[in-house]
C-alpha cells in the first residue's frame, strides 16, 4: 500500500487511534494542507513551531513531528508571541478552532493582529465546539441547531475576518476545506508574509454541527461548502441579500508594515545609541 | 542621632513625594540608615498626599512615622489632618502662603516659610515651593547636611532644572534662618 | 551603559530593586499590565530591559502577559511578569500550565488590599494562599517573601536560580510596603546565576520527560535547538506524549509536587535571632517582619526571653524549621500577619499541641506597629 506523503512528518506516539477527529472530520485536511505548505516551501522541520490551544483543533499542533506547543485553550498567540520574540527563527504557525479565537481567546487575537506579530494563525471555523460535544460558538449562524442551541440559536455570528483585518492584521484570507490548492498557498503566502497572518478555514464536523443541522457527512458538508461559496470579487458585485448564507472566501488583505518583534528590536538599538540614564 | 521620623505632606502634585525622596537620599549621602514611604490616594492630582522619611544612626525596623519629629505642611487640609501626629517637642513647617489656620496644640515649635510666594514670585517657578520648603527643613531640623541636600536634590530633579532648585533650596535655607 | 548588574550604593524602591535583581539574573523578557503597586516595575523595565538587549512587552491583560513570558521561556529565555492580587487571579490558568509543563518563570505579587477591587495603594498580605493553591488539581511552585528593597534584589536573584533549577513557576510575594519604600540597596559586582539544565543526549536518544536518578527534574531543551519538544498541558508519559492513563498520572503528578517538596530543606531561607533561650518566640514574614523583629528587640531590652523568626521562604512551607522549634516546647508562638490568619494555619499543622500558636491577624491596609506586638507578647509573657 502506498504511504500518505504526510506520515513523515506525523508524530505517531498515541496507542490506540493514530489520532483523535472523527471520520469526515475537515481538521486532519487542514492539518495536511499546512504540510503541504511547509512542504512547498522546503522548510527546515526543526525550525518551525506548531501552536494550539483546547479543543479538536489544538490537538493538530500535538501530531506535528518538530516542535510543538500545546497551549491553553484560547491563548495560542500569547504563547506563540512570546516563542517569537525570544526566538525570530522559528516559522510559527498556530491553529485554532472558531471557539477559541472568536469567544475566551478574543482579545489574544485583536491584540496579536494589533501589534502585528510575525505568526501564522489559522482558525479552523467549524461552527460549534466540537470536543465538548457541539455547543454553540460564536461564529454559530443564527437558527442552526447545537447542543446549547436546541431550540434554535439566537445570536449573530462573528465575521472572524472582518475582525482580523480591522484589528490590523496584515494577510487576511478565507477558504474553505473544499479549496484546498488555495488555501495551501494562502497558508505558504501566510508563512512568508512578516507580520500577523490571518486564515479562516471553514470546515465540516459532521458529527455535531452537520448532524444536528442535517446538513450530512463530510462529503456533503464539502459539498455545501462548494455550493455556497462565492469569489469575494463576485460577492462585492452581487446583491446584498443574494449574498445571504453564503461564505465569502478569497484575499482580504495583503499588506506591508512594521512587525511587533522587529520594532522591538529597534528600540534596542535605539537605546544602545543613546546615553543611558539610570 | 537617634531615630528621627520625617512627615512631609500637601495635596497630590505639590512634589510631595519627591521632597520625601531628596530628603532620604541626602540622609544616603550622610552615610545615615533610611526609610522613605508615601501614601496616596488613587488621584494623581490633588487629594491627600504624605511622604515619609525615617532617619537613623542604626537600622531602621519599622518603616513607617508613628510620633512625628517634624511634621512639613503645604495645604491646610493636611496640617489640619497630621498636627495630632507631631510628638511633644516637636517642629511644625508650614507653607504661611498656603496655610492660614494653624490648629492650637501645646508643646510644638511652629515655623512658618512663606515657600509659594518665594516660589512664584522670588524665582518664577511656582513648582519649587516643596524645595523652598526643604531648604527650610535642613536648617531648621539639623537631620542632614546641606551639602548632602545639594546634591540629592541635583541628583532627583529634572534634567536641566538644577539651578532654580538649588536656588530654591537656598532661599528656604535662608529664609528658615531669618 | 548597558551593565547587567548595577554595581553600587542605590536608593531605589522595592519595585525598582526586584527590576535590578531581574536583570542581573540575566532576565530577558518581561509582559506585565499595569496595576498598582506593581506598575513601577513594568515602567522601569520598559527602558532598563532594552539596554540589556532584552525586550519588555506591555500585556493586554494578566493572561496576555504571562502566555509570552512562558512562550519565551520555552524559547530558551528567562522571563518575567509582575502584578498584584488581582493579577495573579487571573493568571491562575497559565501558572497551572507552567506547573504543568515544568516552565521556569517568576511571577513577582506585590500584595495590595482586597478581596475584590480593595484598597489598592495600601498593603496586605492576602495572597499567601492563591500563588500557592490557586490553579486547578496538584503542583508545586516556590514562594519568596522580601521585607526590604535590598532584598527585592537579593532574592529577585534567588527566585529565578530557583526557578531554573526545579523548574517551577517562582513567587516574589512581596506587599506594597515593601515595593513602594524607598532604602538603600547595594548591589553587589557579581551574582551567582543558575542555568537551567540542558539535555546530555543528542535528540535522536532524548525523552523530553525523564529525569535523570539523582532529581525530579528534567533538563529542558528550548524550542529550535532540535530536540522536537512536545510542550503541553495534557497529561503525559516521559516521551510527552498524552495520556488519560492512572499510572502516568500518578508518576507525572508526584513528581510534579515531589520535585520542589521533597527539597523543602534545600530550598527553605529564614532569619532567626534569640532562639536559644526563648520562652516565647514571634513568626513574620515580610513587611511585617520589620515591625515583629523591632518588637522582639524592645521586649529583649525589657529583659524578656523571646526569640525572633522570620520566613523568607514561605513556599514550600518549611516543615521542618517550625518542627524544630515546636520541640523546644516554647510557652507560645505569636504570628502576625497582614490577613484573617492563612499561614498560621500551617503553623498549627506542625505544632501541633506542643506549644500554644497565637494569631495576630490584621486585615490589611496597615501595618502592624511595633507596640502592638510588643504588647502582645507583655500578655503572653504574663
Amino acid at each position: 500500500m502506498k504511504k500518505h506523503p504526510a506520515l513523515k512528518y506525523f508524530r505517531f506516539d498515541r496507542p490506540g487511534n493514530p489520532h483523535l477527529w472523527c471520520p469526515g472530520c475537515g481538521i486532519p485536511q487542514i492539518w495536511y494542507y499546512t504540510i503541504k505548505a511547509i512542504e512547498e516551501l522546503k522548510l527546515d522541520i526543526d525550525k518551525i513551531l506548531w501552536v494550539g490551544g483546547s479543543g479538536c483543533t489544538g490537538r493538530m499542533c500535538t501530531y506535528w513531528i518538530g516542535d510543538y506547543f500545546h497551549t491553553l485553550h484560547g491563548r495560542p498567540l500569547g504563547f506563540a508571541t512570546g516563542v517569537k520574540l525570544a526566538n525570530p527563527e522559528l516559522t510559527v504557525i498556530c491553529h485554532m478552532g472558531d471557539g477559541e479565537v472568536a469567544g475566551i481567546g478574543g482579545n489574544h487575537l485583536i491584540q496579536t493582529a494589533r501589534r502585528n506579530v510575525d505568526l501564522t494563525a489559522i482558525v479552523v471555523n467549524n461552527f460549534n465546539y466540537g470536543m465538548t460535544g457541539g455547543q454553540f460558538s460564536p461564529t454559530t449562524p443564527r437558527g442552526a441547531f447545537t447542543m446549547t442551541s436546541q431550540l434554535g440559536h439566537i445570536e449573530y455570528p462573528f465575521d472572524l475576518c472582518k475582525l482580523a483585518a480591522t484589528c490590523g492584521a496584515t494577510y487576511v484570507a478565507r477558504w474553505t476545506t473544499f479549496h484546498s490548492r488555495a488555501l495551501i498557498n494562502s497558508i505558504k503566502k501566510g508563512i512568508q508574509k512578516k507580520g500577523l497572518s490571518f486564515i479562516e478555514v471553514i470546515s465540516q464536523c459532521p458529527t455535531q454541527y452537520g448532524r444536528r443541522n442535517k446538513i450530512g457527512n463530510g462529503m456533503q458538508m464539502m459539498k455545501w461548502f462548494k455550493r455556497s461559496s462565492i469569489r469575494k470579487e463576485k460577492a462585492e458585485k452581487t446583491p446584498k441579500e443574494e449574498l445571504k448564507d453564503k461564505f465569502i472566501v478569497g484575499e482580504f488583505v495583503d499588506i506591508e508594515k512594521a512587525e511587533f518583534g522587529a520594532s522591538l528590536r529597534g528600540l534596542i538599538k535605539k537605546r544602545r545609541k543613546e546615553s543611558v540614564k539610570n | 542621632m537617634s531615630r528621627i521620623e520625617v512627615r512631609l505632606t500637601g495635596f497630590g502634585g505639590q512634589g510631595v513625594v519627591l521632597s520625601g525622596i531628596i530628603l532620604a537620599r541626602a540622609a544616603m549621602y550622610d552615610k545615615k540608615e533610611m526609610v522613605q514611604t508615601q501614601s496616596y490616594g488613587p488621584e494623581a492630582r490633588g487629594g491627600a498626599c504624605r511622604s515619609e522619611v525615617v532617619i537613623s544612626e542604626e537600622a531602621i525596623l519599622y518603616p513607617l512615622v508613628e510620633e512625628a519629629d517634624i511634621l512639613v505642611a503645604m495645604s491646610q487640609e493636611a496640617l489640619d489632618k497630621h498636627i495630632d501626629s507631631i510628638k511633644k517637642g516637636g517642629t511644625l513647617i508650614i507653607d504661611s502662603d498656603t496655610i492660614s489656620r494653624v490648629p492650637e496644640k501645646i508643646g510644638i515649635k511652629v515655623n512658618k516659610v512663606p515657600a509659594t510666594s518665594i516660589a512664584s514670585e522670588k524665582l518664577g517657578k511656582g513648582i519649587v515651593a516643596n524645595i523652598v520648603m526643604l531648604g527650610a527643613l535642613t536648617n531648621l531640623a539639623d537631620i542632614v547636611s546641606k551639602e548632602a541636600m545639594e546634591k540629592a536634590v541635583k541628583e532627583s530633579v529634572p534634567q536641566g532644572t538644577e539651578a532654580i532648585n538649588l536656588k530654591a533650596l537656598e532661599e528656604g535655607y535662608l529664609c528658615a534662618q531669618k | 551603559m548597558n551593565k547587567r548588574i548595577l554595581s553600587g550604593t542605590h536608593l531605589f524602591q522595592g519595585d525598582e530593586a526586584c527590576v535590578e535583581g531581574a536583570i542581573a539574573a540575566g532576565c530577558n523578557l518581561f509582559a506585565g499590565y499595569p496595576i498598582t503597586p506593581a506598575t513601577e516595575i513594568s515602567e522601569r523595565l520598559s527602558w532598563r530591559l532594552f539596554d540589556v538587549g532584552g525586550i519588555f512587552v506591555q500585556g493586554a491583560d494578566e493572561l496576555d502577559s504571562l502566555t509570552i513570558v512562558i512562550g519565551a521561556a520555552c524559547a530558551g529565555w528567562k522571563s518575567m511578569t509582575a502584578t498584584s492580587g488581582n493579577g495573579i487571579c487571573l493568571m491562575q490558568e497559565c501558572i497551572g500550565y507552567a506547573a504543568i509543563t515544568e516552565t521556569p518563570c517568576i511571577i513577582v505579587d506585590v500584595q495590595r488590599a482586597g478581596p475584590g477591587t480593595g484598597a489598592a495603594t495600601k498593603t496586605m498580605q492576602g495572597d499567601v494562599y492563591q500563588v500557592r493553591y490557586g490553579s486547578n488539581a496538584d503542583y508545586s511552585i516556590i514562594a519568596l517573601a522580601p521585607e526590604s528593597p535590598q532584598e527585592m534584589f537579593d532574592l529577585t536573584v534567588e527566585a529565578f536560580n530557583l526557578s531554573e533549577t526545579y523548574r517551577v513557576p517562582t513567587f516574589i510575594l512581596a506587599d506594597e510596603i515593601v515595593g513602594h519604600m524607598r532604602e538603600k540597596v547595594v548591589i553587589p559586582e557579581k551574582v551567582k546565576i543558575i542555568q537551567r539544565k540542558r539535555a546530555k543526549f543528542p535528540p535522536q536518544e532524548f525523552l523530553p520527560f525523564k529525569v535523570e536518578s539523582d532529581t525530579d527534574v528534567p533538563p529542558m531543551p528550548a524550542f529550535g535547538e532540535g530536540y522536537r519538544m512536545p510542550v503541553s498541558g495534557l497529561t503525559h508519559t516521559e516521551t510527552g506524549s498524552p495520556s488519560t492513563d492512572y499510572e502516568v498520572q500518578k508518576r507525572m503528578v508526584s513528581r510534579l509536587w515531589n520535585k520542589v517538596e521533597k527539597n523543602v530543606e534545600k530550598i527553605t531561607k529564614i532569619e532567626s535571632a534569640y532562639l536559644e533561650d526563648a520562652q516565647v518566640i514571634v513568626l513574620a514574614y515580610g513587611s511585617v517582619a520589620r515591625s515583629a523583629k523591632s518588637a522582639v528587640l524592645e521586649a529583649r531590652r525589657q529583659g524578656l526571653k523571646i526569640g525572633y523568626l522570620r520566613l523568607i521562604t514561605i513556599w514550600p512551607f518549611p516543615d521542618k524549621v517550625i518542627e524544630n522549634i515546636a520541640k523546644r516546647k516554647p510557652k507560645a508562638i505569636i504570628f502576625p500577619e497582614m490577613n484573617m490568619g492563612k499561614m498560621v494555619r500551617e503553623v498549627k499543622r506542625v505544632a501541633g499541641e506542643r506549644t500554644k500558636v497565637i494569631s495576630f491577624p490584621k486585615p490589611g491596609v496597615e501595618l502592624h506597629k511595633p507596640k502592638e506586638i510588643y504588647n502582645l507578647i507583655r500578655r503572653v509573657t504574663n
